[in-house]
């Protein structure tokens, strides 16, 4: 099985240097112990997925590494600092964007506001009339309540108010749920973008058809752990392991 | 002259004043408990004291320092909200992760202490604080006397409040507390200081008191109970208007001191109880309040 050789050696697929290095990760909500050592790597530029079943831990992963879950210990480097000590908004600080699986779009807020609310945290950001070029709908609905937008346009305004910011490293927890095709394809598109531009992003996701269309590896989490790492290009191959972890 | 409803125009306008007046007060006071209940989620029970605090440093500035309202206008709130800094960051820090109920335990116990203290040093009969030389006198409107320093508590109080709104409502760093009101850890993750924000909200709610109080401080003798005899309408304010409702505080506190006013006019005997049967109608129809958002 491929596992020994992911958790023995798991910076190897990454390169030498890993952007983001996460190493015996556990955390808890109160007193549920959830992740039990999550290992990953991801290399500058890279995109990486985490698929798993519902419940196996991957967003909590993406919570942990942002720092806004309860109690987490282990160690989490990004761009060689040490994480775990600091509070979410130091991690922020340091140029990790979050696109939270609720969105987190705030009702007391416009969208104009929302797109505004986190603040510059690093040189580099997308200008924001590329992200009206890349999200044309959020420029007709600047004054609009941000929770009176569709499903897909606050999508795209989790994504676009992170990209302003100038972080580096982009989390993005399931950016795809529940929203119809069309849009699918626009937030792919998205992604493949702004991998080119040379953004890094972690991408939890339930749909691995997706998932291959845009990321270089993938990492299977379950139980809070994990169990395999799929580079894309042997996702294929490797279907059937895929599908019996997936339950599908 | 003429008479509505058997009531001379003076005694109706009279009252109509002392009601804006009154009116005035609840807005400011209100505001502060509903700023402060938005992003600490506190009922900050020792909003009356702070209140009274703020009458009793303009009184301590003008009498032991020789510095004169306009000054104390900005001092006092200034000084009064330094020690709300101190009490959000040495004590409701401490108890933010429990049950809010241990919050509004705090502040009633706190406001105790502090009404106790001011007791104890200055009596509970009351200090004279006159009104400054250039607000004195007042204007006949020839339907009825405006006293100037009246008028002026008006103005101040509307101004205090529509900045209030504007800075919330409108500003970048209106939007940092809205949001870090909705949804504070999340806006924690995107590098906002959230704790910093709660500590200056806190400290701002209470200034907003402190300015109350010195507003008060030529109208009602300074003394230790000023605000623990307001503070209790004032809740009743804030729960018609709706917890954390900005413009619903505003709103509501000025026309409730109108509704005062008008009682005193044509049913006397309800004036003091009034707000409260309003606010049990209210609570009855409208369980999150006029302004307020259903949970």
């Amino acid at each position: 099985m491929a596992t020994d050789a992911v958790l023995e050696r798991p910076a190897a697929a990454a390169g030498a240097k890993p952007l983001l290095a996460v190493r015996g990760l556990e955390a808890w909500y109160g007193e549920s112990h959830v992740l039990h050592g999550i290992e990953l790597d991801v290399g500058e530029g890279e995109v990486v997925t985490l698929l798993g079943r519902n419940g196996a831990g991957k967003t909590t992963t993406l919570k942990s590494i942002m720092g806004v879950i309860g109690k987490r210990k282990g160690s989490v480097t990004f761009a060689g600092q040490e994480t775990i000590g600091l509070p979410s908004r130091a991690i922020a600080r340091l140029g990790i964007g979050y696109v939270p699986e609720e969105r987190g779009i705030y009702s007391t807020l416009s969208v104009e506001e929302n797109l505004m609310l986190p603040p510059q945290v690093k040189p580099g950001g997308l200008p924001i009339e590329q992200i009206f070029t890349l999200f044309p709908n959020l420029k007709e609905r600047l004054k609009s309540q941000g929770t009176k937008l569709s499903g897909g346009e606050q999508q795209m305004l989790a994504i676009g108010r992170i990209l302003r910011t100038g972080a580096n490293l982009l989390l993005l927890d399931e950016p795809t749920e529940g929203l119809a095709p069309v849009i699918i394809d626009q937030i792919g598109a998205t992604i493949r973008m702004l991998k080119q531009k040379g953004f890094t992003i972690v991408l939890v996701e339930q749909n691995f058809r997706f998932a291959q269309t845009v990321a270089d590896r993938h990492y299977v989490v379950e139980q809070g752990r994990v169990i395999d790492m799929i580079p894309n290009p042997e996702l294929d191959a490797n279907i059937d392991k895929l599908h019996s972890y997936l339950g599908v | 002259m003429f008479e509505l409803l058997g009531v001379p125009p003076q005694a109706l306008f009279g009252q109509l004043l002392l009601g804006l007046i009154n009116g005035s007060f609840y807005a400011i006071l209100s505001l502060g408990l509903a700023v402060i209940f938005g992003l600490l989620n506190i009922i900050n029970f020792t909003h009356g004291a702070q209140y009274m605090m703020g009458a009793f440093v303009a009184w301590m500035c003008l009498n032991y320092l020789g510095i004169n309202y306009w000054a104390a206008l900005l001092l006092a709130p200034i000084a009064v909200g330094i020690t709300g800094v101190v009490i959000e960051r040495f004590l409701l820090k401490r108890i933010a992760h429990v049950d809010h109920l241990y919050g509004l335990l705090l502040t009633f116990g706190l406001a105790l202490i502090i009404q106790g203290v001011f007791r104890n040093n200055y009596g509970s009969s009351g200090l004279p604080y006159q009104i400054p030389a250039e607000l004195r006198g007042g204007y006949n409107l020839g339907f009825m006397f405006l006293p100037t320093y009246r008028g002026w508590v008006v103005i101040a109080s509307l101004i205090v409040c529509l900045a209030t709104w504007f800075v919330i409502e409108k500003t970048k760093l209106g939007s940092y507390l809205r949001a870090a009101t909705e949804n504070p850890t999340l806006t924690q993750a995107f590098g906002i200081n959230v704790p910093l924000l709660v500590t200056l909200t806190y400290g701002f709610g209470v200034a907003l008191a402190a300015f109350a109080g010195v507003l008060a401080a030529p109208i009602y003798s300074v003394n230790p109970n000023m605000g623990a005899d307001l503070i209790i309408v004032v809740f009743a304010v804030v729960v018609i208007g709706g917890m954390g409702s900005i413009m619903g505080a505003i709103v509501t506190g000025f026309s409730l001191g109108l509704v005062e006013g008008l009682t005193k006019v044509f049913y006397p005997e309800a004036s003091a109880t009034v707000i409260f049967i309003i606010m049990a109608i209210v609570l009855l129809v409208k369980p999150a309040g006029l302004f307020g958002r259903a949970a």
